[in-house]
């Protein structure tokens, strides 16, 4: 691992699926890292690698998949060298992962205390009681109520909302080190979604997991990340604090997500949509994937991929636009207010530092 | 919109759509709803998954036989409708747009035949070849290429599809069209687009929405006026800006308050308000009470003070601002 504080490192990373028509290339070189404790999302469209990437994380690429390249860190062992047994020992126990729809994620054979202990069993290797007991500890934790009746319960006997809360009691069972979440609240309604995402803060703070967030609904990722990766066509083409992603955006892509979802206070006549739609990952562009959609694409980017371009310590973006030599663009106009927004930010942070600085200083004195 | 002078083109009084009736497991789907939509804006019909909206959007156009209620589309009474004429007229002017365009386009049909369908039906094209042009009108229209009506659904992508069924509907010169959330299975980006092109259309061809959906900040982008639902009933009708700065019913709160927003200071500082459905079942007699002009809560006699109360509550801070 490069850094201490990181749980999970993912280095140029290259999956590639056998098809009929050819290979696809459904991640083109991504890399990222995930930190202890934190929430990092991972935002784009359906068929950008969001999900393949975490895929690759548990180990449960489909059998036509290839890894063309690139490692998974976690323990200073890369996961994608190793076996199906080893996988096995880790997924479940130190890397868990909630899946989209709760209505088909659980056995339907099964009452939901075996379901939530088996991890505990496999993995840990303990008794059917002890487990058990384990298991409504889990479904309390969760809140699932009257947890003593409903133990011997099936799943078809949940709503959703109860049926996405004992998926998180099986994933979490465990006390993972990183926790997958994969659109665990798309299936869900507002009202539900609400509860499940303030059940999966409280859970991390309770027993400290470092969660993977995949989403397409920014709302969600406002609320629940402490990073963002915002995928393309099988890239992170922008990465940084969920701060600097929503207030500071730099990709023209993450300008046209966030300016094409109507907050409450939209009123203009037209939304700023994305043309077009996304490359055909059999054949990907030589150049920036985006460019045929971007109205800001400038020549160069038909012809070469762009490459990560800093903008902080923690914020960086894959355009062109960030080269020295770009011409200068005026970003759309929902994103100009939200950049004015950032400016205030760092403004207001920056005298609480100072504020603190000098107050510190005084101490000393 | 001026509502005094506007007409009403739909007019749904007490509809009640029960399934299973009789037996044990009777499911009161739409119990008692009553809105009308005035010609030219668009009705939106939020509500979380088992609310009835769909149920009132399928009822409407007559998919279901209604247990109990009226439908009153352009002045008729839609269960009156014998002669096979009237009926056609009816489904001439009411089209409807579906929630899944993986679902809802016949995979064994090309797309000319899937658009033309009614318009062979309802006899509007002359010949072979004034099909032909009105079905590559439509596909400009809603954005596709003509050399499209020869592919087949699954060459396209759910945003195309979306097109495609937009185009089915429009084949037939609807007035009214109900649009049971066309755009919950798509993309974000792709969303913006199907949204822009059904605010279009409304504008160039006049038409009248009921817009279904669950996304409540694309229904307050589209809509002129929101109805609520829960549980089978109607709880709060106002106008789209109404019901989200000024909502009175305790459930309107609770929705809106549990919106996520892409936007992370706001977020941070979310309170979320639940609800308690119990009041709901208490026994009491309750209408669709209009406690301001053009806004209307479901309430019981005793609540009709407390919401006239919030109602002036938020007349009062908007005067002090």
């Amino acid at each position: 691992m490069e850094n201490k504080d990181d749980v999970l490192e993912v280095r140029n990373l290259k999956i590639n699926f056998k098809t009929y028509a050819g290979d696809v290339k459904a991640i083109r070189d991504v890399s990222f890292d995930l930190k202890k404790g934190e929430t990092l999302a991972i935002v784009g469209e359906s068929g950008s690698g969001k999900t393949v990437t975490t895929r690759s994380i548990m180990g449960l690429l489909a059998n036509n998949a290839v890894v063309a390249g690139g490692k998974i860190e976690f323990h200073d062992q890369n996961l994608l060298k190793l076996g199906r047994k080893q996988m096995d020992g880790i997924r479940g126990r130190d890397i868990a992962e909630i899946f989209q729809d709760p209505m088909t994620s659980l056995d339907p054979t099964m009452k939901i205390c075996r379901q939530i202990a088996e991890p505990l069993i496999i993995h840990k290797g303990m008794k059917r009681e002890k487990a058990m007991a384990q298991a409504l500890e889990m479904m309390k934790l969760v809140g699932i109520e009257d947890a003593e009746h409903r133990i011997n319960n099936y799943p078809h006997q949940f709503s959703g909302g109860m049926r996405q809360r004992i998926v998180i009691a099986i994933a979490l069972v465990n006390r993972p080190e990183i926790l997958i979440a994969d659109e665990p609240t798309t299936a869900l309604d507002v009202t539900i979604q609400a509860q499940i995402l303030r059940l999966m803060k409280e859970l991390q703070e309770k027993i400290n997991t470092s969660i993977i967030f995949i989403t397409h609904d920014l709302g969600v990722v406002a609320g629940m990340a402490d990073r963002v990766a915002v995928m393309y066509a099988g890239k992170i083409v922008e990465y940084g604090t969920v701060d600097e992603i929503f207030y500071n955006p730099k990709h023209p892509y993450t300008w046209g997500l966030l300016s094409s979802m109507p907050t409450l206070d939209t009123k203009s006549e037209t939304l700023p949509s994305i043309p077009g739609t996304p490359p055909d990952l059999l054949d990907p562009p030589k150049g920036d994937a985006f460019a045929a959609r971007n109205k800001y694409a400038l020549k160069i980017d038909t012809e070469k991929q762009p490459p990560f371009f800093k903008v902080s310590p923690t914020h960086y973006a894959a355009t062109w636009l960030l080269d020295p030599k770009a011409p200068k663009v005026t970003p759309p106009e929902q994103i100009i207010e939200r950049q004015k927004h950032f400016a205030q930010l760092t403004k207001k942070t920056q005298k609480q530092n100072l504020n603190k600085h000098i107050n510190e200083q005084e101490e000393q004195l | 919109m001026d509502y005094s002078k506007a007409k009403k083109i739909l007019q749904v009084s007490h509809l009640k759509q029960y399934f299973n009736i009789g037996k044990a497991n009777e499911v009161h789907a739409v119990d008692d709803i009553s809105f009308d939509v005035y010609e030219g804006e668009t009705f939106g019909l939020v509500g979380e998954s088992g609310s009835g909206k769909t149920t009132t959007g399928r009822a409407i156009i007559g998919l279901y036989k209604p247990t109990a209620g009226k439908v009153v589309f352009k002045g008729q009474d839609v269960a009156k409708l014998k002669s096979k004429e009237d009926k056609q007229k009816f489904h001439r002017d009411m089209q409807m747009i579906f929630q899944d365009p993986y679902a809802s386009l016949n995979p064994r049909m090309k797309v000319k035949d899937i658009v033309a369908e009614g318009i062979d039906i309802n006899h509007l094209a002359k010949d072979d070849a004034d099909r032909s042009k009105q079905v590559e009108d439509l596909l400009e229209t809603v954005g596709l290429n003509k050399d499209h009506s020869s592919r087949y659904p699954h060459e396209f992508s759910g945003g195309q599809r979306q097109r495609i069924g937009i185009a089915r509907a429009l084949a037939v010169q609807p007035e009214f069209i109900i649009c049971d959330e066309p755009i919950s299975a798509l993309d974000v980006s792709i969303q913006a687009q199907v949204v822009n092109l059904l605010k279009e259309l409304q504008r160039d061809k006049h038409l009248t929405y009921l817009f279904i959906a669950h996304d409540l900040s694309m229904v307050k982008y589209i809509s002129d006026r929101i109805g609520v639902m829960h549980y089978g009933r109607l709880l709060e009708i106002a106008s789209s800006d109404d019901i989200y700065e000024h909502p009175l019913h305790d459930y309107t709160r609770s929705l809106l308050s549990a919106i996520p927003v892409p936007d992370p200071e706001y977020e941070r500082s979310r309170v979320q308000l639940d609800y308690d459905s119990a009041p709901e079942f208490d026994g009491k007699e309750r209408h669709i009470v209009e406690i301001v002009p053009h806004h209307y809560v479901y309430a019981s006699e005793d609540e009709i003070p407390k919401y006239k109360k919030r109602a002036e509550e938020f007349a009062n801070k908007a005067s002090a601002k």
